[in-house]
């Protein structure tokens, strides 16, 4: 399995190529028009509360959307974990998702706040923009085994409840 | 407004997600659902002493003393590591350690109970890792956010769909927690790999090996059937396989 020094190069630089060529197109998303609002009431659900999960739906008074309603931001529960507490939020217009901001990271994470600092926010910012559409659930590489992923997601049940 | 069954706990070391859509599916199903992730724990972790992946690695037991289940998912492990090049190991960090495996299986077995049961519309979401079947409301897609590696507060995509398994693996959530077999040191050229698949089973696993390869991922990845990527290396560049746009409409400029 061991390749020459040469070889790899070549392969560091055709990924290089690749990756260039690939996301230089960048993705110039329109906006598309907002989905109706749903106006139907939230029954009663069945939503069983996850340990440390926000207070139960209907505690705090769900602010109602529509079409004329600015800009909000919607505060998902603080989730702990072994590294510290982590609590997102959302911000909409309306039902779009403007931006996820990460609220409270653990301490022992500023590695990766300082990779966060440095990386370019464009893709963020694109596909945030891009998003007419609700989010169902997250994935990806979440952050401490979920925690971020369940705070993140207690916010999207709020904003859409 | 379709009737909704939503829980959230904490099981397999990591939080667990199940929604239904389906009126037809009640709390007390989601019980089975989560007492079959409970089962799975106590036969596969790592981390309980009395597991029989604990005392199998340990030589107290044999494969032949094991659930059934041990027996499939090693062979699985074996079959997956030989189709990824010797990248995906279920003795990559020196012991035996299937969890690679077991939780984008034991997901994809929930699935199919749920179908079973009647549930032709759910999400499962297991720490990130994401198999939903159907519709969340009548003529509508799921759309599941993608976060970005390096910028934990931010979706770096979206993927849409109805019936999918979608998983990613990357060195933000614990650090460098895939081990690269062949070097036995931290894989890190890549931030993240989300492959997107038809069950959560195989591409959960391949999104493990495909981190592990670094920069051989993508010339893999673009061999792959049935499978589709997004990527994105340490330096925050982003490629994607051909076919992958497809399932994020947000990239179709």
């Amino acid at each position: 399995m061991r390749r020459s020094a040469a070889a790899l190069g070549l392969t560091v630089i055709g990924l290089w190529l690749i990756l260039t060529f690939k996301s230089s197109p960048a993705s110039r998303l329109a906006v598309n028009a907002l989905p109706p609002v749903s106006t139907v009431p939230s029954g009663p659900n069945n939503t069983t509360p996850a340990p440390g999960a926000a207070p139960p739906p209907g505690s705090s008074p769900t602010t109602t959307l529509g079409p004329t309603s600015g800009p909000r931001t919607v505060v998902g529960a603080v989730f702990s974990n072994r590294y510290g507490d982590v609590q997102v939020a959302v911000v909409l217009s309306g039902n779009q998702i403007t931006d996820v901001k990460a609220l409270k990271l653990p301490s022992d994470r500023s590695r990766s706040r300082d990779i966060s600092d440095q990386a370019a926010p464009l893709l963020h910012d694109e596909v945030i923009s891009a998003q007419s559409a609700q989010i169902d659930t997250i994935g990806g590489a979440t952050y401490t085994s979920g925690s971020y992923a369940q705070s993140l997601q207690s916010a999207l049940d709020k904003a859409h409840g | 407004m379709a009737d909704r069954c939503h829980r959230v706990e904490h099981v397999m070391g990591t939080v667990i997600s199940v929604d239904v859509r389906d009126p037809n599916i009640v709390p007390s199903d989601l019980d089975d659902i989560y007492r079959w992730f409970r089962q799975v724990d106590d036969i596969f972790s790592t981390y309980k002493e009395n597991s029989q992946i604990s005392r199998l690695d340990r030589g107290e037991l044999t494969i032949a003393d094991c659930h059934p289940d041990v027996g499939w998912v090693l062979e699985r492990c074996r079959q997956i590591g030989r189709s990824s090049g010797g990248y995906f190991d279920s003795r990559a960090t020196g012991r035996l350690d299937p969890s690679g495996l077991v939780k984008g299986w034991s997901v994809e077995v929930a699935s199919e109970m749920l179908f079973e049961l009647g549930s032709a519309n759910h999400c499962i979401n297991a720490g990130g890792d994401v198999r939903i079947r159907g519709e969340p409301h009548p003529g509508r897609a799921w759309n599941v956010g993608i976060v970005h590696p390096l910028v934990p507060s931010a979706l770096t995509v979206v993927v849409a769909g109805r019936d999918l398994a979608v998983a990613t693996s990357g060195v933000a959530e614990r650090g460098q927690h895939v081990i690269d077999p062949l070097t036995g040191r931290g894989a890190d050229s890549l931030a993240s790999v989300t492959l997107v698949g038809p069950e959560l089973t195989l591409t959960d696993a391949y999104a493990t090996a495909a981190l592990a390869m670094g920069l051989d991922a993508p010339s893999w990845l673009n061999g792959l059937s049935e499978h589709e990527a997004y990527v994105i290396d340490a330096g925050g560049h982003v490629w994607w396989t051909e076919g992958f746009p497809g399932y994020a409409p947000a990239l179709v400029s």
